[in-house]
């Protein structure tokens, strides 16, 4: 069946074009539209892209291959991405995928027999002063500790994603220097104070400890 | 040699949910860019750039200014600037947070180069997995365009042209970090890097002559114009090398993060004075500096400089952890500053398996393109197996260092560089380490991963 996308998302599509000089630089952008709307990019996706962006479809093809994150098979639910590179395996990486491949019942690569969950290994999510973490669907998931992470993934299970993440995601925090450290001579004061950390709190909790748990070495 | 005595770069980041206009404008956001667009000329902001000594926050540390000065657009061609926000190298976790916390400065900053370079457009290119913040940014571009900082006349003043800014995701690829990779992407190409010259500012995005420049140095470009170059630059510690920067240390300390403070900061000093020390006060084994590329530091060893004239020869005899953080001053070290953000592992890790862990990022991340890189990745992971499980013999060590020596310098891009580099440094300091690996592998319990799996295997 031919694939179309929703009239809004049409809208934002002729708003996209308008950023560029040429039609093409629009192809990322549209492939992001569909795969929101779609789950993944199906064969009808492409040529539906192909014809809206006037390109054959070899070269919207060869584009959806290259770049991981655009599904050219179905995938469950909810898309778990853990990290495996260096900051986070040297703070329990490898620990939260094992549970992760328990919990879900099915090893990296594969999906949950529910349709779910699937869970892939990530190269390094940008997060690394917060390791270990995970990325579900749009939302990171940081400084984890396995009892922290069977709460996340039945949030998601139970309650959806937008309430999991209201409850655990986290954004960019930014450290000060360990309590007890001494300044360094003549150097600069602290940086501001630990910034909130949970995406819906208000206030932020007070009690939060930076790295609370992550000490398994 | 004065010191910050305040936050620049992150002075905003502990205001409440400071990163919407009407919370980030009374701390003094867009207050430099009005002035600027309404009071000064574009060649005069361009000097203070190149007098701030601003080397490029993305990795290679070229100077901004300088990178600046090399647009010389022809008749009938428009400027560009282009944000790289591509954030990927393994260990590296500042940009994310300028995003996240302050995006205002970085328009704002953007908004001041545009104006500078006479670009009517900014695109920033954020790796596809920080949906969070490409919705903060875009949220917050929606902002200042309601406000009348972006647009065709923006902060009212007539410039000539418009000066509008556009996210643009990616969609998971290291590789785009690579600035022409990144131009390619951003036109709607596979992520695969250009044969230079000609250079980004000659022909660049859309075949137009653009600027590249990572995040970080677009959100320093407000202070510098406060400030003045001069005295922005003379906040570092080190000549050359100026102004404030963001560390970041992951890994094995009490207190992983990202701090602000001067260029020029030693490591012992990040890690104890800022990271909190070593975790479970363990010794600390080897640093990888600035981002998984850069060749990795020794504690043990010293530095050796005994003429005069090297440039490292005042740190001469002390750890190679004692000397300043900068572009200069590590690559005589013979490692790189890259993104100055630390990944500090302790006595427990097993080098051989460390190594492994960064050449699987790098098989699973090269594009392709050439192919020194594309086997060279792919073959130094099957001999790091091969040591770590026990299969190895003592001649791989060798053959690692000959794999990286035939990759490097043989590619279109420096991602093999980038390969190469952090496996011979990783070798030569720790080769005792790869030799007894060679002989009886690497024990069970010391492997991060037994079971190696590939993203791709099965469905996606």
């Amino acid at each position: 069946m031919a694939f179309s996308l929703s009239p809004e998302r049409e809208r934002q599509v002729d708003e996209i074009l308008t950023r560029y000089p040429e039609r093409r630089a629009a192809l990322l952008p549209v492939l992001w539209l569909c795969q929101r709307q779609n789950g993944w990019i199906s064969p009808e996706v492409v040529e539906y892209v192909a014809e809206r962006l006037q390109l054959s479809t070899a070269i919207v093809t060869g584009v959806v291959t290259f770049y991981t994150m655009f599904f050219d098979q179905p995938v469950g639910e909810n898309v778990v991405w853990v990290c495996r590179t260096l900051s986070c395996d040297l703070r329990g990486g490898k620990a939260i995928q094992d549970r992760l491949e328990k919990k879900l019942g099915c090893t990296a690569g594969h999906t949950s027999s529910d349709g779910k969950f699937t869970l892939l290994k990530a190269e390094c999510l940008a997060a690394c002063g917060q390791a270990p973490m995970i990325q579900i669907n749009d939302y990171y998931y940081e400084n984890l500790d396995v009892e922290t992470l069977d709460r996340i993934i039945d949030a998601h299970a139970t309650r959806g994603g937008d309430a999991a993440a209201a409850e655990f995601s986290t954004f960019a925090r930014f450290g000060s220097p360990a309590e007890g450290a001494h300044a360094p001579k003549g150097s600069a004061p602290p940086p501001p104070t630990e910034e909130a950390v949970r995406l819906a709190s208000q206030p932020p909790p007070a009690a939060e400890a930076p790295n609370a748990g992550g000490d398994e070495s | 040699m004065s010191e910050s005595t305040k936050p620049l770069l992150t002075a905003r980041y502990g205001i409440a949910e400071g990163w919407k206009l009407a919370n980030a404008e009374p701390a003094g956001a867009y207050a430099v860019a009005r002035d600027a667009l309404t009071s000064r000329k574009p060649s005069e902001l361009k000097e203070e750039v190149k007098k701030a000594n601003i080397r490029g926050r993305g990795g290679a540390g070229f100077p901004a200014g300088v990178k600046w000065g090399f647009l010389n657009p022809k008749e009938g061609e428009q400027n560009y600037l282009v944000i790289n926000a591509d954030e990927s190298e393994p260990g590296t976790f500042k940009d994310r947070s300028i995003m996240d916390l302050d995006p205002h400065r970085l328009i704002e900053g953007a908004i001041i180069s545009c104006y500078a370079i006479g670009a009517p457009v900014a695109y920033i290119y954020v790796r596809g997995e920080l949906a969070f913040s490409i919705n903060r940014l875009e949220e917050a571009i929606a902002e200042a365009r309601k406000a009348g900082y972006l647009g065709e006349r923006p902060f009212g003043v007539d410039l000539g042209h418009p000066i509008e800014v556009y996210v643009h995701s990616g969609a998971g690829a290291y590789i785009c970090g690579e600035e022409t990779a990144l131009l390619n992407s951003l036109e709607g190409r596979r992520g695969e890097p250009r044969l230079k010259p000609p250079f980004p500012a000659v022909k660049g995005v859309f075949g137009m002559p653009t600027i590249v420049n990572n995040v970080e140095t677009i959100a320093s470009v407000p202070d510098i114009i406060e400030m003045g170059g001069d005295a922005w630059s003379s906040l570092s510690r080190l000549p050359g090398d100026g102004g404030i920067r963001i560390y970041g240390v992951s890994g094995h300390v009490k207190n992983p993060g990202l701090f602000e403070a001067p260029v020029g900061l030693t490591m012992r000093e990040l890690i104890d004075d800022y990271a909190g020390g070593m975790l479970g006060d363990r010794p600390l084994k080897a640093v990888i500096p600035g981002g998984s590329s850069t060749p990795v530091l020794d504690p043990r060893r010293k530095v050796d400089a005994p003429a005069e004239d090297h440039p490292l020869h005042k740190w001469h005899g002390m750890s190679e952890i004692d000397v300043p953080m900068g572009v200069d001053t590590y690559r005589a070290l013979g490692t790189m500053l890259g993104t100055c953000c630390a990944i500090v592992m302790d006595d427990t890790i097993n080098m051989v398996e460390a190594c492994r862990n960064l050449m699987r990022f790098y098989k699973h991340e090269s594009c392709g393109q050439c192919t020194p890189c594309r086997e060279g990745t792919g073959w130094l992971v099957d001999v790091l197996d091969n040591l770590v499980h026990g299969r190895g013999k003592t001649e791989d060590v060798d053959l690692l260092v000959n794999i990286a020596n035939n990759m490097m310098g043989n590619t279109i891009c420096a991602f093999a560089d980038g390969t190469a580099m952090p496996l011979l440094g990783m070798v030569q300091k720790f080769r005792e380490e790869f030799m007894e690996a060679a002989v009886d592998g690497v024990p069970d319990g010391v492997r991060h991963d037994d079971s190696v799996r590939s993203i791709v295997e099965g469905a996606a």
